[in-house]
């Protein structure tokens, strides 16, 4: 096999169906040594389906997954150099957190005294050592966390699963631990995979991110590619808030596009290949990349009148009808410069669209 | 007990500790009359003196303990000497339930845990699967496998035709065969807790235990069963006790030589050659026997550091 082997996971063209329901459609992708990568995608997408795959728990129906070059299909769960962090934890009840934590390495063919010793560096790592005799019920959801953490890093796998770890915590926690566990991944230099449905974890944590729907890969970047410039109107409506406007292309001269808006208004953006003229697309504009004015600055600009404004504590955002009603939010930063771009309700106002800032998408 | 400890505090404490009380009626009624009643009646009878023809005569008398222990020679007259021919059966019977026991879970649990990894919707079947014999009458189950185990019985007839055995082996009125007989007796009360506790059991620990390099038998050992604990020892103990008592199995398959407490009890009880009074003794003494039994286990059970390992 001609596999790069210095690449942590290479899904090829897996398929998983479940008697006539196809799970995951022909996917495949790469996943680099030493790499924060994020699994993102609405509920039932088939995130953890692939997960799984990964871990052994489920088979693959048709293709084939590597682990540095190695190909790992045949392979049970246990002969799998690849650790979970499972969802709700999955805790042994019966046996305290040290315990717990040495039962991998204990597995692996360590002593007891050796494993408990490892077990012990690992529980300073999360915080835990003072808790290192409880059992996992008289621990609060976020210890446990950590414990199924501790768990899965301390016989030093070379890939960490994690499927929705932080999705049962409150949001300051899981803020805390968003960092917590970035840091422990540039630490201990493994390969983590991260399953999260929640797109600002995917956005601060990762490396890079696969968006994933109904079972398909849609696009595969980094957290800036993935916000700025959306593969299709899934991405571009599923990470983030943004406007998404179905647009008629009047004309293009290679690089830039005339789209014409289902109310006549008009704006010209990057072109993109496999839209023609006369065909029609979506275009998504992010709110916090427009802004309002009294008077007009730039020639495209358009007319809208503001409807509502919502006071967001971080920024002010304001819904405007735009020509035929035309719905339109805009946002605007909560600072001084920005407070003096926000108007009354019923005010008309210019709407400037930064160069740049709206994208032309062909799905 | 009935009064509870609640903070009864009002008259609206009252009017629910009242309620609540009369809910609790049909409970203790069940309990005064199926339970304390007969034992109390039983506890009476094994201190009074024997009528000859069955039954008993209402005159205070520690006989039928005496005759229990006490060995006091060929014509009655000598110092007491510990009596072992009832000691031994017990000791005997003990050893029968407690084999059966293990026979029923060696078989019940792989059963059980069969079950309970089924599909969900096929898993009843199962279960009204492992019942339908259970709702003949146990004394035809029984014949039916005496029946089984003869000489010219199926089983025997089955061996020797396939060649494997060329005379047929004797298993009726064999301990073997009490053994057999015990355990087809009682199986589904070791099946059944394990079932219900298997299938509370999370399965997401067998994968984390798999994740971290447990082998299918180590997870087994390590993980599921400390789980499935409560429903394995229910099940022993729901087949231990009624296979300490039973008769029909070591009567109908064991044959004289195998006799257990449950036959020495039945015997004073039938016909007129009984002795009501020891058999109330022998029935006491089987009771408080299953009593210490049970409470060793529930003190061992409740010791904080249970467990822990
Ligand atoms: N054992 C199974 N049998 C049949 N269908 C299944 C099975 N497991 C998962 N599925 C289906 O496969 C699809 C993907 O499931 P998966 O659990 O991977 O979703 P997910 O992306 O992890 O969702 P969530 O965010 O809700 O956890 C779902 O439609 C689910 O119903
Ligand atoms: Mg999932």
């Amino acid at each position: 096999m001609s596999q790069d082997s210095t690449n942590a996971i290479d899904v090829r063209q897996a398929v998983k169906r479940y008697g006539d329901f196809t799970a995951l459609k022909t996917i495949s992708l790469s996943i680099h040594d030493n790499e924060f990568f994020t699994l993102l995608g609405p509920s039932g997408c088939g995130k953890t389906t692939l997960l799984r795959m990964i871990g052994g728990f489920e088979d693959v129906t048709e293709g084939e997954i590597f682990l540095y070059g190695q190909e790992i299909e045949s392979l049970p769960p246990n002969k799998r150099p690849v650790n979970t962090v499972f969802q709700n934890y999955a805790l042994f009840p019966h046996m305290n957190v040290l315990d717990n934590v040495s039962f991998g390495l204990e597995m692996l063919g360590k002593s007891k005294p050796e494993a408990r010793q490892r077990a012990g560096e690992i529980l300073e790592l999360v915080q835990l050592s003072d808790f290192a005799a409880r059992k996992p019920a008289q621990l609060s959801g976020g210890q446990q966390q950590r414990v199924a953490l501790a768990r899965a890093l301390a016989p030093q796998p070379k890939v960490l699963l994690l499927d929705e770890p932080l999705s049962a915590l409150d949001l300051k926690l899981r803020k805390a631990m968003q960092l917590e566990l970035k840091h422990l991944q540039r630490e201990t230099g493994i390969t983590f995979i991260f399953v999260t449905h929640d797109q600002d974890e995917a956005l601060t944590m990762s490396d890079r991110i696969a968006v994933m729907s109904a079972g398909e890969l849609q696009q595969l970047g980094d957290a800036r590619d993935i916000y700025e410039k959306p593969a299709n109107r899934f991405v571009a409506d599923f990470i983030g808030e943004t406007n998404l406007i179905d647009v008629t292309i009047k004309s293009q001269d290679g690089q830039r596009a005339l789209c014409e808006f289902p109310n006549g208004l008009t704006l010209t953006c990057d072109a993109r290949a496999g839209l023609e003229d006369g065909q029609t697309g979506h275009m998504s504009i992010r709110p916090e990349r427009m802004k309002l004015h009294a008077a007009q600055v730039n020639p495209e600009n358009f007319t809208g009148r503001v409807v509502e404004n919502v006071y967001a504590g971080t920024h002010v955002q304001s819904i405007l009808h735009l020509k035929d009603d035309m719905k339109l939010t805009v946002r605007t930063q909560n600072s001084d410069l920005g407070n003096s771009m926000v108007f009354e309700p019923g005010t008309e106002v210019f709407v400037d669209v930064e160069r740049g800032a709206a994208r032309l998408m062909a799905h | 007990m009935a009064g509870g400890t609640a903070q009864d505090n009002g008259t609206q404490g009252d009017t629910y500790k009242e309620v609540r009380d009369w809910l609790l009626a049909p409970a203790w009624v069940t309990l005064i009359v199926l339970v304390l009643l007969p034992v109390l009646l039983m506890l009476v009878y094994s201190f009074l003196t024997k009528e000859f023809r069955g039954g008993v005569i209402w005159e205070f008398s520690f006989a039928a303990y005496e005759q229990f222990f006490c060995d006091r020679g060929l014509f009655g007259d000598e110092p007491c000497a510990i009596e072992w021919t009832y000691i031994n059966i017990f000791w005997r019977s003990i050893w029968q339930a407690g084999l059966a026991t293990i026979l029923s879970l060696l078989i019940g649990f792989p059963t059980a845990y069969f079950i309970a990894t089924r599909p969900a919707h096929v898993r009843p079947l199962w279960v009204f699967l492992i019942t339908i014999p259970y709702w003949v009458n146990l004394l035809i189950r029984t014949v039916s496998m005496r029946f089984m185990l003869r000489e010219e019985g199926p089983i025997n007839n089955a061996l020797m035709w396939s060649g494997l055995i060329d005379n047929p082996l004797q298993m009726i009125n064999t301990n073997f065969a009490v053994q057999i007989g015990l355990f087809y007796s009682y199986l589904p009360f070791m099946v059944l807790p394990i079932y219900a506790a298997v299938e509370r059991y999370n399965f997401t620990l067998s994968e984390a235990a798999s994740d971290l390099y447990a082998s299918k038998w180590t997870t087994l050992r390590r993980i599921v069963l400390p789980a499935v604990r409560p429903g394995v020892i229910a099940g022993c103990i729901l087949v231990f006790v009624p296979s300490l008592g039973a008769f029909l199995a070591p009567d109908l398959l064991g044959g004289a030589k195998n006799f257990m407490i449950g036959s020495l009890i039945e015997e004073q009880f039938k016909g007129n050659a009984g002795n009501w009074p020891f058999g109330a003794a022998a029935s006491m003494i089987l009771l408080t026997l299953v009593l210490v039994i049970l409470t060793l286990y529930a003190r061992q059970q409740a010791r904080p550091d249970k467990g822990a390992r």
